[in-house]
């Protein structure tokens, strides 16, 4: 992290300066060289980066994610289930009170789609052909934006 | 015997330090190269041209002939002039009869073999009442849930005519004993359904990655299939061994080809050592490959595969009949070649890919759809892939001479240069104690996963270049979208009222015998456990329940956590 991202918050992220992320696959989707592509590259941005493995539930990923004290869970879906398996994840993290921490989706998303994401509080959608700045950025900009760091 | 006299290559080695002073350095003085290093996708080293002397160490039986050993240049000595690769379109979604529609357009279409995707639960051997298949029923492929659902998927198709591949992997035991109860029921000669199950499973522990049990009982299953189609259904090729996924998931053509022969041989292993003779099944033993973005080493790719599963099969496990030999492939083009931006350039990407594969000998290929990287394909997205294949094979003449490229100085150095490196990855697994042991170690999800990332770093840099996305970059074309598959909801509802229907219906208790008599044999190892399935589909237990039977037995598989 830059000295300048790194703020003057007061809690733990700023003594370390590193975010935390889950990386996480949903339902029974198989696809995870994207997952683990992702997860090495948020980590070799300096984040700290757990995997979840493959098929995990929406109440398995919150608990998780709860668990690690992650600022960011980074789901990658390819298998169409999105819609159904966002809005689950969203009633899971609302329903064990872990709604501050920022959802990011990832995978096959159609545009058409991304209105249902939004409504089920999911924070950005990366596209497909998405650098890994672009990556990088989205999940600084949003951790950065609610001042933690 | 060698291609070349000695006198000739003397005098070409000659003639080309002649043209590299005169020629080649006053070109290279006036305008330098591109780039500093030329290579195939798979790192091996390009020359800027390729002369009979790249060759002179390549003995002329190594190319052999077609349909002989070993088998460089094709796997029949007619090809396509005998038979063209068969047009198969691989489709599955919704219910059976969603599918089953989708398949009768596209056999008017002029498809000429079925291919069925099914969905996550099916693969997962989970019903579709089971919570952990929420969200999942049909979506990425058709749901199957019992025997009669395997009818519904065929109705109205013979399959004593056409031939179906089945993408079905852990629970693929189950599907095939709901396939042959249906041809049963329906009084087919089952000596003469022809088709191919993919049920590979190691492949999937390391690329596609869906499993239900343990890798050792996994196996198992699949020696089990092996060795009762054999007898039952010898038209069925009861595994394609999928170097497909391995591509997909991130391996270069190298790791694609020696990983799946790594495989093959831990197969042929557990069925040779359970008592069959070699030749009673490694005819039956089928392959499904990539065709990629790197044309000539992807064509090189398949002969080199030929040449490579040609040995093995002679060699380690001393096949004596030629068909033991033979390589046989089902292609694929490359999804992972496909992009969002601009996803018309996806037909062209294609359509290269697909004439690759040809060039390269194929038996039979799906051509992707254009909309591929959204969703399952359109109606339109899947014609105008047939139609690809169709221009392929009637409108440009390809077909009628075999192994066209055959004997380029270029293809058939880098046929044996991807020979060798292939040889020395299937040589390091040997001494690491074979595929069984590294799959349950993560070593090959290790290799891939690097290479996975290595690609996407090469592409992030804009080192490999992606039209429309990283080169060429039109920002007015990134908005596009296209008509999506549309997803029916109401397809989860019918297979749930129709799974209640079922099991109001039978005969429980006798349901409830025949798992247990099921889950009893698979705790030996020499009783093979088709007969017991096969019985217990007739009876109307349903896929869940019979992978739920044998999870008891064996337990479930855990990943080790590679990234």
């Amino acid at each position: 992290m830059t000295e300048q991202a790194m703020g003057d918050a007061p809690d733990r992220d700023a003594a370390t300066g590193t975010i935390r992320v889950l990386v996480a696959k949903l339902g029974l989707d198989g696809h995870d060289r994207g997952a683990k592509v992702v997860a090495r590259i948020l980590r070799d941005a300096g984040m700290e980066v757990v995997y979840t493995g493959l098929y995990k539930s929406p109440d398995e990923v919150v608990a998780a994610a709860v668990q690690e004290d992650v600022d960011v869970i980074g789901v990658s879906l390819l298998s169409g289930s999105h819609v159904p398996l966002f809005r689950e994840l969203g009633r899971c993290l609302r329903e064990q009170k872990a709604d501050h921490i920022f959802v990011v989706a990832g995978g096959v998303i159609p545009e058409q789609d991304y209105a249902a994401l939004w409504d089920s509080g999911v924070d950005a959608i990366v596209p497909q052909e998405a650098r890994a700045e672009l990556i990088v950025t989205t999940i600084r900009n949003l951790v950065a934006a609610r001042g933690r760091i | 015997m060698n291609l070349f006299s000695q006198t000739a290559l003397e005098d070409i080695r000659e003639k080309q330090t002649a043209w590299e002073e005169k020629e080649l350095a006053a070109a290279l003085g006036s305008r330098p190269e591109e780039k500093p290093v030329y290579e195939t996708e798979c790192g091996i080293p390009l020359k800027r041209v390729y002369t009979a002397a790249d060759i002179a160490d390549i003995p002329a039986d190594e190319l052999g002939f077609p349909g002989a050993y070993p088998f460089t240049r094709g796997a029949y000595p007619t090809m396509y002039r005998g038979r063209p690769w068969t047009i198969r379109q691989v489709a599955g979604f919704g219910n059976p009869e969603a599918t089953n529609q989708r398949y009768k357009y596209m056999i008017q279409t002029g498809q000429t073999g079925l291919s069925t995707d099914f969905d996550l639960p099916t693969l997962l051997g989970l019903d579709s009442d089971d919570p952990r298949a929420f969200g999942e029923v049909g979506r990425v492929g058709v749901a199957i849930d019992t025997v009669d659902d395997v009818d519904r998927l065929f109705d109205g198709i013979d399959l004593e005519k056409i031939s179906v591949s089945l993408t079905i992997n852990p629970s693929a035991w189950v599907v095939y004993a709901m396939y042959v109860a249906v041809a049963e029921r329906r009084g087919y000669d089952l000596h003469k359904l022809a088709g191919t199950l993919q049920a590979d499973p190691l492949k999937e522990y390391v690329a596609q990655k869906e499993w239900i049990y343990p890798v050792r009982p996994a196996v198992r299953l699949l020696r089990d299939l092996i060795m009762y189609s054999a007898k039952a259904t010898p038209k069925i090729n009861p595994i394609s061994l999928s170097g497909y996924h391995l591509s997909d998931v991130g391996g270069n053509a190298l790791q694609e080809i020696a990983f799946i022969m790594a495989f093959t041989i831990a197969y042929c292993e557990e069925v040779t050592g359970a008592g069959m003779d070699i030749d009673d099944f490694a005819p039956r033993l089928s392959f499904f490959f990539i065709s990629h973005q790197d044309f000539f080493e992807q064509i090189c790719k398949f002969r080199a595969a030929r040449r490579v599963y040609a040995k093995i099969m002679a060699q380690r496990f001393k096949a004596r009949k030629s068909e033991s030999m033979r390589l046989r492939v089902h292609v694929q083009t490359a999804a992972m070649s496909l992009t969002k931006v601009e996803h018309h350039n996806n037909l062209m990407r294609t359509a290269i890919q697909a004439l690759g594969a040809v060039l390269g000998g194929c038996q039979s290929m799906h051509t992707n759809g254009l909309d591929e990287a959204f969703a399952i394909p359109t109606e339109e997205a899947m014609k105008l892939a047939i139609r690809t294949q169709q221009i392929i094979r009637d409108e440009i003449n390809v077909t009628s001479v075999i192994d066209p490229l055959g004997g380029s100085y270029f293809i058939e150095r880098l046929t044996r240069d991807m020979e060798t490196e292939i040889w020395k990855l299937l040589d390091e697994v040997d001494e690491r104690g074979g595929a069984v042991k590294l799959v349950e170690e993560g070593w090959f999800q290790q290799k891939l996963a690097d290479s996975a990332y290595a690609t996407f770093q090469k592409i992030d840099s804009g080192e490999k270049i992606s039209v429309g996305v990283n080169r060429y970059v039109d920002e007015a074309s990134r908005s596009a979208e296209v008509h999506i598959h549309p997803y029916d909801e109401a397809c989860t509802q019918l297979q749930i009222d129709r799974l209640q229907a079922v099991r109001a219906g039978r005969d429980n208790a006798r349901v409830r015998e025949l798992l247990k008599e099921l889950a009893e044999q698979a705790k030996s190892d020499d009783i093979n456990l088709l007969p017991k399935t096969i019985e217990a589909v007739k009876a109307k237990a349903t896929l869940g329940e019979i992978c739920a039977a044998l999870r008891e037995v064996w337990g479930a598989y855990a990943e080790p956590m590679i990234v």
